[in-house]
């Protein structure tokens, strides 16, 4: 099997860490005696509750429906009592809580009914609602709902389906073992996207540092009888980015501005086709996943846990050394500190790395950027990153688009080879976090303004209205008088009928004056009724804090002038 | 508390490391250089590299910035020896240690210290001097220098001798094809003929000093510290304009590579122009910038009042650089049909 592999810019290779945590097979960690699922584990709408406390849930009972098109569904992991739906601290790096489900397990670990269906008898809308159902979304870590992705473009014809087992981070091998144990299971996982995309190919991208799992997938595609390629591709990072990962196998290059879909390719890891496979042909939704434990640890290993474990019951399997100091969710290059070791592990957690400073030295100070452009050599998206970060550091966020920020994905290869050592992700990070915050402001800025200008016009309006209704009024009343008058004098030839306009203008001048005033007289006695009290003889000490008050209460007036205005000035 | 997010792992990779190999490569030039004129580079070596950690120290405490991490980055040890590397090994000490003191003090750090400097900083020092003290910026010693007499020299203890002196290959040509005239008395290959001045591709020894730079740069190739860019444009854009002339009338101009091996042309091609602050950051930027020094370089050595032209070219060319950056961006990933 000779392919013609492409090659993407940039790249780097830090030490891989990978072989530790390989020598033992997958071993299922140990029903923790609390779990806490998060319901929002994925890209999308947030799921809602649908069990309450005290409720008795079985393992792989729906806990949260999903909301919306892009979301998916979460079930509870284990069978047990639900204590609580309440808030709870979430692995992420802001360390914001959010709605969780709290289920005590009772230790049967027993399942709901699970309907085994052959996939092949269902409509695709129906494959893809099972999906959603089953709670199956990307386990590359970016827990997008996969059945959004399956639906193939109407225009072009979709030619691969890139099936990724890369794996690029250094220390993670959770994707590595998976495909050297259940390979059948993804291959069959990956047959099901490919009827439901249509696609003429299927390949199988895996780093050449892992030739068992190499092997292994060669093994299952010829025992499931499919004619799926598997591709060694060579172990540079981020290859198992998907962007670098269809660009080695297919050649093609999928901008941020675009879909992969629109250039007839799509990719899934291959965790998420071995749980796409499991909720089609075992009715088991996605409780549970493989996650690596390794980094500052005795027994670094992969352990299948359930959703919602905590993170510091499962890094204690792994017998962490004295001195960690903290966890990191996911890889080395692209992952994060949790700001609680007690967090629950989710579907997005694919591996646990014990932080310790020798493991991890603390970074060197920053230095200046001396335009050496290593940086840009090593960007995968052939972006400029030290051009981005002078303009980040100056907040010129325009400046920072035009350059293409919002192609990055933050894979870190900058920072990683930066003699200068400067945290360039974290400058594009903080840019793009600015900018997202002055779109919601400026939005937010329109919408009161239309909302204002909706009020004032109404206002206007009614004003307008009362105005007429009130001339019309007094129109009629001078008619009338004039007309009495008209009578009084007789039928003589005096004035002609159609002639009450001036009196009856007047009239209505008159009275509109008089609302004007009426309503000036309102305003004057309003602004009297405001007039601060008691204001004759302060003490000097309240006296200069009014002024204080006042000055400030100036400046606001005077800077409030227009919202929107610093945000444009730097588009 | 600091916040720290990925990535976590850090390349063994600094400033200072960039700047070492710089200095390294720069070794095998200094040891050609002091084989064939004598060690009195080596008291310039010294006065430079003392005078910009001086000038450094000082600046940054007025600047109120940390002396440490900024004197051991060793971005000014590479000026120093960069703007020793380009003077007469004979200049005055005054000469050299003035020139440091404004290359480091007012082209470096007035302009905000490392990375923000947008000329290069030994060129600036080079170009002032030149323009200040054409006469003593000339005199090159001769390859039978002693090192006493040249340190005597360098401190004033005795007076200068025409006799210990002598003018660059560069300029020993053009004078001589000056003096020549539109008589064509004397054509580039009589005054080549010449074995004390001329070797057999450069200048007599300076050749070797050129070959030197040119290992000690590939060797910043294969490092990556340069890319090849920059070098390679400069060579080509000096040949571009030196083998056409040389083919039309090989008797008035010298060959291009007599040129490449004469003067700072190779110093220029690989330690100069390479300098990543003052130059484009993109691969065509860098080729057009490169090519243009290298061609202005000729110009400016060839047809200009100047014994070499790298200097000012190289000066002239940094003014460019935000201008050719802004014109040279590459198309990022996905995006190269639009």
């Amino acid at each position: 099997m000779l392919m013609n592999l492409f090659k993407f810019k940039g790249g780097v290779k830090p030490p891989t860490n990978k072989t530790q945590s390989v020598t033992l097979p997958i071993a299922t960690a140990p029903i923790p005696p609390r779990l806490v699922v998060p319901l929002h584990q994925s890209i999308g709408g947030t799921p809602r509750p649908v069990v309450q406390a005290g409720d008795k849930v079985l393992k792989g009972q729906l806990i949260g429906e999903a909301d919306g098109r892009i979301s998916a569904a979460v079930h509870a992991p284990t069978s047990g009592t639900v204590v609580e739906v309440a808030m709870h601290v979430q692995p992420h790096p802001s360390g914001l809580d959010a709605l969780c489900v709290v289920i005590a397990p009772d230790g049967k670990d027993e399942w709901i009914a699970r309907a085994t269906v052959d996939y092949q008898s269902l409509t695709p809308e129906e494959v893809r609602a099972r999906l959603q159902q089953a709670g199956v979304v990307g386990l590359g870590g970016a827990v997008f709902p996969s059945h959004g992705k399956l639906t193939a473009s109407k225009t072009v014809p979709m030619d691969e389906l890139v099936i990724n087992g890369a794996e690029c981070e250094p220390f993670m091998t959770c994707d590595d073992v998976l495909m050297r144990e259940r390979g059948e299971e993804i291959v069959h996982g990956a047959g099901i996207f490919r009827n439901l995309l249509q696609v003429k190919k299927v390949l199988i991208g895996i780093e050449d540092n892992k030739p068992e799992a190499v092997t292994a997938m060669r093994a299952a595609v010829k025992a499931a009888e499919e004619d799926f390629e598997v591709i060694a591709v060579p172990t540079r990072y981020p290859a198992g980015g998907a962007k670098q990962l269809i660009r080695v196998l297919t050649g093609k290059e999928v901008p941020a501005s675009k879909r992969s879909t629109d250039l007839g390719v799509q990719c899934f890891n291959v965790a998420t086709a071995y749980t796409a496979w499991r909720a089609l042909a075992h009715g088991e939704p996605v409780v549970s996943r493989i996650v690596t434990v390794t980094g500052n640890v005795q027994a670094p290993r992969n352990y299948e846990v359930l959703i919602g474990a905590p993170m510091d019951e499962l890094l204690k399997l792994a017998k962490p050394h004295p001195d960690t100091d903290g966890i990191i969710m996911g890889g080395p290059m692209m992952g994060f500190l949790v700001p609680d070791h007690a967090a629950p592990v989710v579907k997005a957690t694919n591996c646990l790395i014990a932080h310790s400073p020798t493991l991890f030295p603390p970074k060197p100070p920053e230095m200046p950027c001396i335009r050496c452009g290593e940086c840009a050599r090593a960007c995968p998206h052939e972006l400029q990153p030290f051009e981005m970060y002078w303009f980040s550091r100056a907040k010129n966020f325009g400046k920072t688009q035009e350059y293409a920020i919002f192609d990055c994905i933050e894979c870190g290869c900058c920072s990683y080879v930066c003699p200068s050592r400067i945290p360039l992700v974290q400058y594009f990070r903080f840019a793009k976090s600015e900018i997202w915050a002055r779109e919601r402001e400026k939005q937010a800025a329109e919408g009161a303004k239309s909302r204002f200008e909706f009020k004032q016009l109404r206002e206007e309006r009614e004003k307008a209205d009362k105005a007429e209704k009130l001339a019309k009024a007094a129109a009629a009343q001078a008619a009338k008088k004039a007309a009495e008058a008209l009578a009084a004098a007789g039928a003589s030839n005096a004035a002609p009928v159609a002639e009450p306009s001036p009196a009856a203008a007047g009239a209505a001048e008159a009275a509109k004056k008089a609302v004007i005033e009426a309503a000036m007289e309102r305003a004057k006695a309003q602004r009297a009724a405001i007039q601060p009290k008691n204001v004759d003889h302060l003490p000097p000490a309240v006296e200069q804090e009014i002024a204080e008050i006042d000055a400030r209460h100036a400046q606001a007036l005077g800077t409030a002038d227009t919202p929107s205005g610093g945000g444009e000035k730097n588009r | 508390m600091e916040l720290i997010t990925s990535p976590y792992l850090l390349k063994e990779a600094s400033v200072q490391r960039v700047m070492l190999k710089v200095l390294l490569a720069l070794l095998p030039g200094v040891a050609a250089y002091v084989w064939l004129f004598g060690p009195a580079i080596l008291v310039h070596i010294a006065l430079t590299t003392v005078t910009a950690l001086v000038g450094e120290a000082l600046m940054l405490k007025v600047r109120r910035r940390p002396l440490g991490i900024f004197l051991s980055d060793l971005s000014a040890v590479v000026t120093a020896w960069l703007i020793a590397l380009t003077f007469p090994p004979l200049a005055p000490w005054w000469l050299t240690v003035t020139a440091t003191l404004f290359a480091i003090v007012i082209a470096k750090q007035l302009y905000g210290g490392l990375g923000q400097n947008p000329f290069n900083p030994a060129m600036i020092a080079y170009a002032i001097s030149i323009v200040s003290f054409p006469a003593l910026m000339s005199q090159w010693p001769g390859t039978d220098g002693h090192f006493f007499s040249q340190l005597q020299v360098i401190f004033g203890l005795t007076p200068r001798i025409d006799s210990m002196t002598s003018a660059t290959p560069l300029d020993a040509l053009k004078t001589a094809l000056m003096l020549a005239g539109d008589a064509h008395t004397a054509t580039v290959a009589s005054i080549q003929a010449n074995p004390k001045v001329f070797g057999m591709i450069g200048g007599h020894g300076w050749e070797w000093i050129a070959i030197a730079y040119l290992v000690g740069g590939l060797w910043l190739i294969q490092q990556r510290i340069i890319t090849w860019h920059m070098p390679t444009a400069f060579i080509a854009g000096m040949t571009l304009i030196a083998a056409p002339l040389w083919l039309w009338h090989p008797d008035t101009y010298a060959s291009p590579l007599f040129h490449l091996f004469s003067g700072g042309a190779m110093l220029g091609a690989f330690f100069i122009v390479t300098d990543p602050v003052t130059g484009p950051t993109t691969p065509r930027g860098k080729l057009i910038f490169a090519a243009g020094i290298g061609l202005l370089a000729y110009l400016i050595r060839v047809f200009g009042g100047y014994p070499d032209g790298v200097a000012f070219a190289v000066l002239l060319f940094n003014i460019c650089v935000p201008l050719i950056d802004m014109y040279t961006q590459p198309p990022i990933f996905g995006m190269k049909d639009q």
